[in-house]
């Protein structure tokens, strides 16, 4: 599974992009970010306020509830301010 | 159609071609976004528009194809910049044509609302402070929200 970051996420992790391999019981969304918030304190503080965050599966939009398989791109961003 | 890139565009040159030889084309509407000092003390140096390469792209051309289904367009554009920006440059155009105006006033209108809160762009102000990443406004999302009836990619 591929993971992207972008904005203060980015800034925050101090990474952009990297490949992982989530435990099985990792099937959505939702359970993607409690994983991800398991892994050290710069994830769990990143990822603290879950409001504040948009997730993209496979560059859609995505829910807490959708699934999430081996081989998809999934993204983490802020909410968006171009224009 | 759509375009996302670093450079510059004159909107000018791009009204002119999107019309050119349409004579089904009684109106055409046009918004142009530029760099703001949002610190309006004169305090920003510049921004940069960081983006999503492809999911940008598939949500400008789903955005366009959700106003085309609902206004009955002649043509329609929409070009979006990325990179580092100054105050007063150009960030995005929407350019909407119809046979009559008021088609063309809302779908210009509903595009640069629905791009707003969902085409994935984030702004980096550099002020003489330091850089900091822009917050959403609310007011966007309220805009966007009028149009919401069919909203299938804001759910």
């Amino acid at each position: 599974m591929r993971l992207l970051y972008f904005a203060w996420l980015k800034t925050e992790l101090g990474t952009s992009a990297e490949e992982i391999e989530p435990p099985a019981e990792v099937r959505d969304v939702r359970g993607l970010i409690a994983w991800l918030k398991g892994r050290d304190t710069k994830f769990a503080k990143a990822f603290s306020d879950e409001s504040a965050i948009r997730v993209a599966v496979n560059q859609d939009y995505a829910r807490p509830g959708d699934p999430v398989d081996a081989g998809d791109e999934v993204a983490f961003f802020p909410p968006v301010t171009g224009g | 159609m759509i375009r996302v890139q670093r450079e510059d565009f004159d909107p000018g040159q791009e009204i002119a071609a999107l019309t050119a030889g349409n004579h089904a084309v009684g109106g055409l509407a046009v918004f142009v976004g530029l760099v703001r000092d949002l610190a309006s003390e004169g305090g920003l140096k510049a921004m940069t528009l960081e983006h999503y390469p492809g999911m940008t792209e598939k949500m400008l051309t789903s955005i366009e194809a959700e106003a085309r289904a609902r206004w009955p367009l002649e043509e329609s554009l929409v070009i979006h910049r990325y990179g580092r920006l100054e105050p007063g440059d150009r960030i995005v155009l929407v350019a909407t044509a119809s046979a009559h105006r008021q088609a063309a006033f809302e779908a210009c209108q509903f595009l640069i609302d629905w791009l707003k809160t969902k085409a994935p762009f984030w702004k980096l102000e550099e002020t003489s402070e330091g850089a900091h990443w822009v917050e959403a406004r609310a007011g966007d999302d309220e805009a966007a929200q009028r149009w919401r009836e069919t909203d299938k990619a804001a759910e």
